[in-house]
């Protein structure tokens, strides 16, 4: 290995960050790890680990609070690390570029695409604006844009999220950087969009032979598009090697605890077991015949219909999936439940009797049994009052108690959930984010409600403390009996917890049934989409699913809500013309609850 | 096993495994955020605080120390019409031969005093309404936010001149006049600040629970808000001063033979373009405006980006 092939090295690395008091506390504690050209390095970790923070030294950059302790970071061979943004200026943008995790926050809303994406370059004065536009246009090819001569022509807001996620990559590459710094570039994004992200994202970076690093905390993501993976903990290299070797042969405790954290793809015989003493009775929570929207249109219905004609019911102590892409009303319909969102029609009962469709004219009774349980635990959660007063509220408002008893109740609760009883005089800002999110949990559960409805709760956390999250769940739903109606997109995390799924597209179910039948063949289109896009640990993989037609089909298509027939007509590779279209699709029903909403019959969608 | 190496300084491509003691670690779950810093003054928030705790106590306590009544003719014998600094008036004296300090000690106390007054009162009425207007719904909103719109939109000193003008000049006037203005720009504020709270998901919580009004405004509105509003009174309070300086200085303010340092430049303008005498009766309660206005300004600064730019981005 010739040192002219290194473009980016970390010797010793140390960073500390300045306390109130002026002493120092050590962040990243002597790293070592290299870059070589054409290669891309994964740092993974959960967050705290540090990874984010050595990835930006190669911009030679120090959030606020922190400073450069010890060691080198070497671009170039040049150690930025006690560089001035004076000195840093030619590097930045031209040397080194750097993908932050949301493109929407990147791009400037009122400025044209193209402007943007050239704007480094033509400002480094290394290309003239028209070299830049070439650059660009063979960029936006390269990443397989759809109309890549006028795509830059458009203002972000006029592209799809993925669409965006790429548009950046291209922002980045087109000053020809040595070093691409990409800080969780698909974390955000629907697992249908996250793989023809990645793999642009691979194609661009070989082609144009530029070293990368790869900040994530998901493994499976890191096996598909890294060469050489280190494993951060604490500030720790706990262990680094090739891609290979960590994912078939860990040897590090944590990295093996890592791996365990990814759930498994998504199949049958995964779900949770049935509790098996509900059935006969009226469900604890049923949805009739709902349509929901937003604004007022005329004739009195929503502006935007979001959902249409929903029918289910969650049994009681039963917990159901609900899954699908972003856009497909899955939290819409998680609103119309708790009454956030009053419906345009149909009904939401509760026990087998109506509730009222908007959460203020309903008794407070029926607001206790149905609890809504918020995806981000930072906003969900009072920055300004105790956790003990968080929890205390509701047990004082449902159940009238007080003093003593409270803060009985309030210690229980957080027991329950796996806190200590002293969390009760912390500040929220004072807890990590997954206890944020038990603290979260222990609220509703408060109220002791018979439904909880949580949307999205462990999508905002890394894969290790969200596995923990799940296990918690899991236990309390044995230990309270109460039903979860659990909404996520990501199918592995439902299909480990849900013993009914329920697959949500464009407002409409597409599928649903018991967790093993929908997770096995006959599948609705929709559904084999999604199950064939969640990332397997193994490397190869992302290649190999760019092969299948479900693939193909799901590519660059956002959800779009249609009035009649199928609204996954345009994104189905089975789809008739001229029937899917134009007619609704009738219920396709095998007898034991499975029901598939397709104008294909049962034997053509298997296999 | 040797097919990897536990020396940290592992070559590239290297299989590195770090030392560890036994399979079973616990691994505790890491903190996120680095809890946020504490609020310190810098160099420049001390000067503005010594500044301003300066003339806090000269406004208390001025009257007490200065060497004369601020009515007084120190100098009677002195025929001169207007006066440098000579020995026992340090900075001189005025147009009426009284002594410029104790003037503007005594001014001290009433200047800064009617601004603080007026603007308690500007925030009292104006983070009511605005709280309010945030979480009474659109109606109301829309029905108070059009009125303070239609007030916001008068230039405030026509308007306050218009008033005194109407009811005649006296401190509770000033006060009130002084209040009524500002309250619509901390209107403003108070209701953007409300609008983005109200929007939090712990107060959507708050609501699904069935709280009252009482409860979200009282115990999930005010306490994250009050932060943000208190880092603007300051600069607010630099404002009714200036406000109330002008009025004075315009003869709409404080009336003589009361001082009041917008009052003592007017008084003593005129003479210095008359007669061409000492500057220094003009200057001095200029600077006096000056340096208070700058000093609260230099807190402000330390607050605001203390706040981490939260509050500019309500404004």
């Amino acid at each position: 290995m010739s040192d002219e092939d290194i473009v980016f090295e970390v010797d010793d690395l140390r960073i500390h960050a300045i306390r109130d008091d002026g002493s120092e506390l050590p962040i990243v504690k002597g790293v070592d790890f290299q870059v070589k050209r054409g290669e891309v390095v994964a740092l993974i970790g959960e967050s705290g680990s540090g990874k984010t923070t050595i990835s930006l030294s190669a911009l030679g950059y120090c959030k606020p609070g922190l400073k450069f302790a010890g060691g080198a970071a070497r671009l170039l061979g040049q150690d930025v690390t006690g560089m001035t943004t004076e000195e840093l200026r030619p590097y930045r943008g031209e040397r080194v570029a750097y993908l932050a995790q949301s493109a929407a926050a990147t791009f400037n809303p009122s400025i044209k695409i193209n402007e943007q994406v050239t704007e480094a370059p033509v400002l480094h004065g290394t290309k003239t604006q028209e070299e830049a536009n070439k650059k660009a246009l063979a960029l936006y090819r390269a990443l397989e844009l759809p109309n890549p001569d006028t795509i830059g022509d458009r203002y972000p807001h006029q592209v799809s999220g993925g669409q965006l996620q790429r548009l950046m990559a291209a922002m980045a590459l087109c000053g020809d950087p040595d070093l691409l710094v990409l800080d969780e570039p698909t974390t955000a994004l629907d697992v249908t969009t996250q793989i023809e992200v990645l793999k642009a994202f691979k194609k661009v970076i070989k082609e144009e032979g530029a070293a990368a690093i790869y900040v994530t905390h998901d493994l499976a993501v890191v096996a598909q598009i890294a060469d050489y993976i280190v494993v951060l903990y604490h500030g720790e290299i706990q262990e680094k090697g090739p891609t290979d070797t960590i994912i078939n042969n860990p040897k590090h405790p944590y990295t093996k605890r890592l791996m365990a954290a990814v759930r498994p793809t998504p199949a049958a015989g995964q779900g949770d077991e049935d509790t098996g003493d509900h059935g006969r009775e009226v469900p604890a929570l049923e949805v009739r015949d709902v349509t929901a929207g937003y604004g007022k249109g005329p004739r009195g219905g929503p502006l935007v219909t979001i959902l249409r004609d929903i029918n289910l019911s969650i049994e009681r102590g039963s917990s159901v999936g609900i899954i699908g892409e972003s856009g497909c009303g899955k939290s819409t319909l998680a609103r119309v439940m708790s009454g956030l969102l009053p419906a345009a029609e149909g009904d939401v009962l509760l026990d087998g009797k109506s509730m009222r469709a908007s959460y203020r004219s309903r008794s407070r009774d029926n607001l206790r049994k149905v609890q809504f349980v918020y995806q981000m635990a930072d906003t969900a959660l009072n920055p300004r009052q105790r956790i003990g007063d968080i929890l205390g509220r509701p047990l004082e408002f449902y159940h009238g108690l007080r003093g003593k008893k409270k803060r009985e109740r309030v210690a229980e609760l957080l027991t329950l959930v796996d806190l200590r009883p002293e969390f009760a005089q912390r500040l929220p800002h004072e807890l990590s984010g997954g206890q944020k999110q038990r603290v979260n949990l222990a609220r509703a559960l408060a109220a002791e409600p018979e439904v909880m409805l949580c949307d999205e709760v462990t999508s905002a956390l890394d894969s290790i403390v969200g596995a923990n999250v799940i296990e918690l769940l899991k236990r309390l739903r044995r230990e309270t009996g109460v039903s979860f109606v659990f909404i996520s997109h990501d199918l592995s995390t439902v299909a480990s917890f849900a013993d009914e799924i329920v697959v949500l597209y464009a407002g409409r179910v597409a599928e649903k049934g018991p967790t093993d039948q929908v997770l096995s063949p006959p599948y609705h289109p929709y559904t084999r989409l999604l199950i064939s896009s969640v990332p397997e640990m193994r490397v190869g993989w992302l290649e190999e699913s760019m092969q299948t037609r479900e693939a193909l089909a799901g590519i660059a298509r956002g959800v779009k809500i249609t009035d009649i027939g199928c609204p996954f007509f345009e994104r189905c590779p089975l789809a008739i013309e001229g029937t899917c279209d134009k007619v609704d699709p009738p219920s396709r029903k095998d007898g034991s609850g499975h029901v598939i909403e397709c104008h294909r019959e049962i034997s053509e969608l298997g296999g | 096993m040797s097919d990897f190496t536990t020396d940290k300084k592992a070559g590239h491509g290297e299989h590195y495994v770090r030392p560890f003691e036994s399979e079973e670690i616990a691994f505790e779950e890491l903190q996120d955020a680095a809890p946020s810093a504490r609020f310190k003054l810098s160099v420049s928030g001390w000067i503005g605080a010594i500044i301003v705790s300066f003339w806090v106590f000269i406004g208390v306590f001025g009257p007490f120390l200065a060497p004369y009544h601020e009515n007084d003719l120190p100098f009677p014998d002195d025929y001169s019409e207007y006066q440098a600094p000579k020995e026992g008036a340090f900075l001189g004296t005025d147009v009426e031969d009284r002594d410029v300090m104790s003037r503007i000690m005594y001014g001290a106390g009433r200047t800064i005093g009617i601004a603080f007054a007026g603007t308690v009162l500007a925030y009292f009425l104006g983070v009511v309404l605005g709280i309010g207007a945030a979480v009474a719904g659109p109606w109301v909103d829309m029905i108070v936010s059009r009125i303070n719109d239609a007030f916001i939109s008068l230039p405030t000193i026509m308007l306050g001149l218009v008033v005194v003008t109407a009811v005649g000049s006296s401190i509770p006037v000033l006060i009130v006049t002084a209040g009524l203005i500002y309250m619509t720009i901390v209107y403003r504020l108070a209701r953007a600040i409300g609008m983005e709270i109200m929007v939090m998901d712990y107060v959507e919580a708050a609501k699904v629970r069935g709280e009252g009004i009482w409860w979200i405004v009282t115990k999930e509105i005010w306490p994250n808000a009050a932060m943000p509003l208190i880092s603007d009174f300051g600069l607010r309070l630099i404002y009714v001063i200036l406000f109330i300086s002008s009025l004075s200085f315009l003869g709409m303010g404080v009336q003589p033979p009361q001082a009041d340092w917008g009052l003592m430049v007017r008084e003593n303008l005129g003479a210095f373009q008359t007669y061409g005498a000492s500057l220094l009766p003009v200057v001095a309660p200029a600077l006096a405006i000056a340096t208070l206005t700058v000093g609260i300004n230099l807190i402000v600064d330390d607050i605001s980006a203390h706040a981490g730019g939260k509050l500019t981005k309500a404004m």
